[in-house]
């Protein structure tokens, strides 16, 4: 009779296996689970970039001849621009205002005169700097033209180009500064804030709300039992997510990964553990499917996009907010995945954001372990 | 103290709502004899669900000890949990899991080996009928065979002690009879103890021991017998040959001595006061066709005379309806009305009318059609085919004026749960177009007439299900309706609210509205003027209720109730398709 | 009329009474303004720069106070070996490490040329280039002096003048800020309309109000007003913050961003409503609202251009309302624009607004489990 209550096995399985039937069959959960992944990866894959490519240039030569041609020529033979002659400034400018153009090239009609005069000839260039990321982009692109043509031009009038210092510049771990290698890294990183707070804690409040939960609390269903019970499936589909986002991003995308696998398997895991624990927490505080969804979408779902250095630099935020950003637990996993992709096994890098993981997993370990107690008060 | 099954020594129980303390029970001690059947009765709110809560752990006393196999609840939770079933009010079947998936669940959670499982779940299965049904989601089933999964999850186990908190609430008459089949065969097979909370009465009249909670307190603890012994000698069947058992009953609830009028078959049951029922004879002194005859108690007589004070309702001064009846003095026609659901046939070519200030009533099994041709009726569902009119006019399609003179009143009393007693009743009466002056009169008239004074600024949402139900009621009746429809009224609501229920519904019939009401309840059929039986679709039976009443009379049984002859109405069409 | 105001006040009281969902619709969003609005900027500020310096004459020297007087960039460490410099690289100690060769001084006076080195972290693309921006431009000035100062200057005799119009300054606070207006407006208006169906109809309530005389229009005006109230209060605000708070100029007519707001918010309401209709609990509602979102986020141009976007994608982003609103929002407050040049943002939200309120309404008494 007064045998002791041992962890079962059994009632964990049976647990996990009724969790896996429920994500199969709602469609809301295949949706989040793998429908919103895929979408990621293909849209950070194929999609979004921030490299600029056929920008818009307006060129404007108030008095064309052969000079001008070939400044021009640099231009139209450049794969990032794409251009648009305008016969006078105002029609270039108007079409600047209503953004049929992104940018300006102006020569004016005394352009070759002052130039073969030995004056200094200018050339102006507007840019419509509203989004300014793009316009230091194009500014770089046109200086780049720019000097090129010089160049060119100086070695024809046989002079040598006075630059006296030159830059060699070496880009390690990702020669072609292409933002997709980094982009699809960081989005693993979004995927399983994904699957494991919003669909743990929306799951989660489902069946305090549905009464499910009642029911399952007067089972001699062990508190232990009842956490992983939640915790194993959605660490699964998880897990499955990142070894299939990291399967695409290396097959599809291109992408290396020159770290070592099982690395990425350790610090994914510990990862996955505290966006569970996450989820788990929360649902556990709204018991309610309403609220859950919402502070999960609000406090997990972008942050991870904003805060964890996937897009935005990290050390460029003030310091206030770099100090808001220690506590998103993306933050130390996308440093993790870019690093693991882009430039292999460095240990430091590695072990100080792991170690910043596993402090929060204890952490927040702690919490829910205290906050889970099988009482309905 | 060992060997008792369950024993609660001066237990509390106090929650926090808001700001306010609510307690929920007041020291409460009571010990169940082991092998029986207790029940556990009292009126909404009175601390049925907390009690259970407590006793399988679910809950923490705040004074007291619960000790249940021997165990304390407070510090052996998880050993009591192991060795008994408790089956909440909603039980917590995983819809979107199948029946067997549900099953191999709760058979996990409570560890049991996979030899000892095989022959269980056969037994199971036998017992509820389900067998055909394991491949289906559970969220597919009806009300009725969702409770007996339920049940079927519970016993997995063989508990010892099993707990049921209104096991049987939405569920028709003939699931019922089978739910407590499988509860009692389980007492005599394996000497279980069970304790049950329910609103039925004639479930507690069963038990071997009865406990009595109102608000919070234990009234009485005693065999059912000893209940009705209270009341021998103070209930009577009166009758009438000159006037309408409804009006009989309205005027009896208001006489002198009288504590209790319902109406009962073709006559009005009474149960008079403590010490006044010699007055039973010049009970209506105007009368001089009325007769009079002492009958047997029940158990609900006991209930309600223990409960109830003296008739509360206030009377009304009803303006008699204007005619909504078409040429015939229909207000609701239905011919041949027919829906599906891709192959299936959820109505099945079914026709009736209904006239005015009738009170018509559709009663049926789960998932006989019954809510499928409620919500055709309101114009919430296009039919497939078919004919019908309320009041003229097909309500899908109508203008906002057709439907501005219909109440409706949903299942399970969906309110607006956020919002508070007033602000519900604001935007109901607001819907219905009624504004300023008169709409604060409304608002106050309903708030007095349903006692929801108390109430006013509490949630919806945390009402007890009585107000619930009162609530929902007077946001039905904002606006005066001429037509009622009624899903389930009183379903899961005590039996004194029923009461109160059912005496505005009929002052409301006598004031010429039209009611259209389902229900589970088959002695509340009586209260009906005509009523059809639904089955898989198709209509069954229809009549007055003493006409349906009579087709299941028998040698053994000569005077049937309601239950009894929709019992044998369906056992007929089930011996006809066989 | 006064039946669409009763069912207004009563999605208000709803949303409201409980606290917790009060909070959670005023809270985050204005908290997440003023991180995001901090947070999100390309712009570098102090990056983390080493420099390893083998050259011992005055002109190394020259260049490298001039990389330690630009605000850009931080001298971390001068390092003498050249294995410092992996570590330094690897471990995200430093994003550039700048090598000037033993021969610096001593060529660029005897040659007038000489060359340096820059070492690149690329992991993340953007920051590399404009990193590498900076140092150009920081390299560039150095030349243009030395050149002058040693009589080579005429020699550059093609200048480039380079404007910048509408944000001066290259600040990517400017572009981002507004755009978080309209992030943040969609996200509020989502939550508050893509729950309001399907809450009622899992609790039961939605049957009752459709047997209400109400008319399906009426009830979808009563379930749109608290959408577009909210935004348009949560939306105000933010612009007042964005101008006061970050100090973005608002150059444009006012009017005009507050039509593109008004249509905005009724596509993102008419949206939002359609999900909810089509959505039979509250978890498919919520997770339905989530797969428009993040998309739609995506495809905005709020963060990555739409121009840089493959040809198929750039014509999906034709549906999403939230690329109008941006374009509009980020016009009138820098571009100063008014009503003519932003009418081709206009109509088409106009249309999305029709189209998803339109079929959210007919949902209401079409979509029968």
């Amino acid at each position: 009779m007064t045998h002791k209550q041992y962890p079962s096995l059994m009632r964990l399985s049976g647990l996990i296996r009724k969790e896996m039937w429920q994500i199969f069959r709602d469609p809301s959960s295949i949706g989040i689970a793998f429908l919103m992944p895929l979408l990621l990866l293909l849209l950070f894959g194929y999609g979004v970039s921030l490299d600029a490519k056929d920008i818009k240039l307006g060129i404007v030569i108030e008095n064309p001849d052969l000079t001008t041609q070939s400044l021009a020529g640099s231009f139209e033979r450049s794969d990032y621009f794409k251009p648009f002659p305008f016969s006078s400034i105002q029609e270039a400018q108007q079409a600047l205002r209503e953004r049929r153009i992104t940018s300006i090239l102006w020569l004016r009609n005394n352009f070759s005169e002052q130039l073969l005069s030995g004056q200094q000839a200018p050339i102006s260039v507007i840019i419509n700097a509203v989004d300014s990321n793009q316009a230091n982009i194009t500014k770089g692109y046109i200086q780049g033209v720019w000097l090129a043509w010089l160049t060119e031009y100086s070695a024809v009038q046989g002079k040598s180009l006075p630059l006296p210092v030159t830059l060699e510049q070496r880009v390690w771990f990702n020669p072609a500064l292409s933002s997709r290698m980094f982009l699809v890294p960081g989005i693993i990183a979004i995927i399983m804030t994904l699957i494991g707070s919003l669909l743990t804690a929306m799951v989660v409040a489902r069946e305090w709300e549905r009464g499910t939960m009642e029911a399952l609390m007067a089972t001699p269903l062990h508190i232990g039992e009842m956490l992983l019970g939640k915790l194993v499936p959605y660490f699964i589909l998880g897990m499955g997510g990142m070894l299939f986002s990291v399967a695409v991003a290396v097959w599809q995308f291109n992408v290396p990964l020159l770290g070592s696998l099982w690395i990425l398997i350790i610090s994914s895991a510990l990862f996955m553990l505290v966006a569970l624990l996450i989820g788990l927490l929360i649902s556990i505080l709204s018991k309610n499917q309403f609220v859950a969804g919402q502070i999960a979408i609000l406090v997990t779902f972008l942050p991870a996009f904003i805060l964890s250095g996937f897009l935005f630099d990290i050390n460029s935020m003030p310091i206030a907010i770099q100090f808001i950003t220690h506590i998103v637990p993306a933050r130390y996993f996308v440093a993790i995945l870019q690093t693991l992709f882009l430039a292999g096994d460095v240990w430091p890098v590695i072990l100080s954001n792991l170690a910043a993981l596993l402090i929060m997993f204890l952490f927040l370990f702690a919490i829910v372990w205290r906050k889970s107690y099988k009482r309905l008060d | 103290m060992f060997n008792s099954v369950l024993s609660i020594t001066n237990v509390s129980k106090s929650f926090l709502r808001g700001n306010k303390k609510i307690s929920a029970l007041k020291d409460v001690s009571f010990s169940i004899t082991p092998g029986q059947v207790t029940g556990l009765i009292g009126p909404d709110g009175a601390g049925k669900t907390t009690l259970l809560r407590l006793i399988s752990g679910l809950l923490n006393a705040d004074t007291g000890q619960v000790s249940v196999l021997g165990f304390d609840t407070r510090s052996d939770s998880l050993r009591i949990q192991a060795s008994i079933g408790y089956m909440p009010q909603r039980f917590g079947l995983y819809e979107d899991l199948t029946v067997q998936e549900n099953l191999n669940l709760y058979a996990d959670l409570q560890n049991i080996t996979q030899q000892d499982r095989a022959k269980r779940f056969i037994e199971l299965m036998h017992m509820t009928g389900l067998k055909p049904f394991v491949n289906r989601l559970a969220g597919k089933l009806s009300g009725g065979m969702k409770q007996k999964l339920g049940l079927a999850c519970t016993l997995i186990k063989s508990p010892k002690l099993l707990l049921l908190d209104e096991a049987t609430v939405g569920v028709d008459p003939v699931s019922r009879r089978e739910l407590w089949e499988i509860v009692y065969s389980q007492v005599s097979q394996s000497a279980m103890t069970v304790l049950l909370a329910t609103a039925y009465l004639d479930e507690a009249e069963r038990c071997d021991d009865v406990l009595l909670l109102h608000e919070g307190k234990l009234i009485k603890q005693a065999p059912p017998e000893q209940f009705t012994d209270e009341v021998a000698g103070r209930v009577f069947h009166i009758s009438s040959t000159t006037q309408s058992h409804r009006s009989l009953q309205a005027e009896l609830s208001q006489a002198n001595g009288v504590l209790d009028a319902l109406i009962d078959t073709e006559s009005v049951r009474v149960v008079m006061q403590k010490n006044q029922q010699a007055n039973i004879a010049h009970i209506l002194p105007n009368h001089k066709n009325i007769t009079v005859t002492p009958i047997k108690p029940h158990f609900e007589d006991a209930f309600i005379a223990m409960l109830k004070t003296k008739s509360v309702l206030r009377q009304q001064s009803l303006k008699h309806k204007t005619d909504s009846a078409n040429e015939d003095g229909d207000v609701i026609k239905v011919e041949h009305l027919v829906r599906q659901f891709g192959d299936f046939i959820a109505v099945n070519d079914i026709g009736f009318s209904v006239k005015q200030g009738e009170i018509f009533g559709l009663l049926g099994a789960n998932g006989a059609g019954k809510s499928t041709t409620f919500r055709m009726l309101c114009g919430l569902l296009p039919s497939s085919s078919g004919y019908l009119s309320i009041a003229g006019k097909d309500l899908r399609d109508s203008t906002a004026d057709a439907r501005s003179r219909i109440g409706y009143m949903a299942q399970k009393f969906s309110l607006y749960s956020q919002l508070s007693v007033q602000q519900n009743l604001t935007f109901f009466s607001s819907a219905y177009g009624l504004r300023n002056h008169q709409q604060k009169e409304r608002i106050e008239w309903a708030l007095t007439t349903f006692e929801l004074e108390n109430y006013r600024d509490s949630n919806a949402g945390l009402l007890p299900l009585g107000f619930k139900q009162r609530l929902s009621f007077a946001a039905a009746l904002m606006h005066d309706p001429d037509i009622l429809f009624l899903d389930e009224p009183t379903s899961g609501v005590d039996p004194l609210a029923r009461r109160e229920f059912w005496e505005r519904t009929n002052m409301l019939a006598e004031s010429g509205v039209t009611i259209l009401v389902t229900t589970h309840f088959m002695e509340e059929a009586n209260y009906c003027d005509r009523l059809v039986i639904m089955e898989s679709g198709k209509i069954l039976s229809s009549g007055t209720p003493k006409e349906l009443r009579l087709q299941a009379k028998t040698v053994d049984n000569p005077d049937p109730t309601m239950e009894d002859a929709f019992i044998y109405l369906i056992e007929q069409r089930q011996h006809h398709d066989s | 009329m006064r039946n669409i105001l009763a069912l207004a006040i009563k999605e208000f009281l709803a949303l409201f009474r409980d606290k917790r969902s009060l909070l959670v619709i005023i809270g985050p969003p204005i908290m997440q303004l003023v991180i995001f609005g901090f947070a999100a900027t390309y712009d570098l500020n102090h990056v983390p720069i080493a420099i390893y310096n083998q050259d011992e004459g005055e002109y190394s020297r020259d260049f490298i106070s001039q990389i330690a007087g630009s605000e850009n960039f931080t001298i971390i460490k001068s390092i003498d070996h050249d294995s410092e410099i992996p570590p330094l690289i690897n471990n995200r100690k430093a994003l550039l490490v700048v090598t000037i060769g033993p021969n610096f001084s001593a060529d660029l006076h005897r040659h007038h040329h000489a060359s340096i080195q820059a070492i690149l972290d690329g992991r993340n693309s953007n920051t590399a280039m404009i990193a590498m921006n900076y140092l150009r431009t920081i390299l560039f000035e150095f030349n243009q002096t030395w050149a002058q100062k040693h009589g080579l200057g005429s020699a550059l005799t093609v200048q480039l003048k380079m404007r910048s119009w509408y944000n001066e300054n290259l600040r990517s606070q400017w572009f981002i800020i507004p755009g978080i207006v309209g992030l943040l407006t969609l996200v509020v208006t989502l939550i508050v309309t893509s729950l309001s169906v399907a809450r009622e109809r899992e609790e039961g309530t939605f049957d009752q109000l459709l047997v209400t005389p109400m008319r399906p229009i009426e009830i979808l005006l009563g379930k749109a007003i608290p959408g577009v109230v909210i935004g348009l209060f949560e939306a105000s605000f933010i612009i007042v913050v964005a101008v006061t708070l970050f100090d973005i100029p608002l150059r444009g007519n006012i009017g005009a961003l507050y039509l593109g707001l008004v249509l905005f918010i009724l596509s993102a309401t008419g949206l939002g409503l359609m999900i909810s209709s089509i959505a039979v609990t509250q978890q498919q509602a919520v997770m339905g609202a989530f797969l428009f979102l993040v998309p739609a986020v995506i495809l905005s141009g709020f963060s990555t251009p739409i121009a840089n976007m493959p040809e198929a994608l750039q014509w999906l982003t034709l549906l999403d309302p939230l690329r109008y609103f941006l374009t509009i929002v980020r016009g009138v407050f820098l571009e100063g624009d008014s009503y003519a040049l932003l009418l081709n943002q206009y109509w088409p939200m106009a249309i999305i607004s029709f189209i998803s309120l339109a079929f959210a309404g007919w949902l209401f008494r079409h979509r029968m489990y």
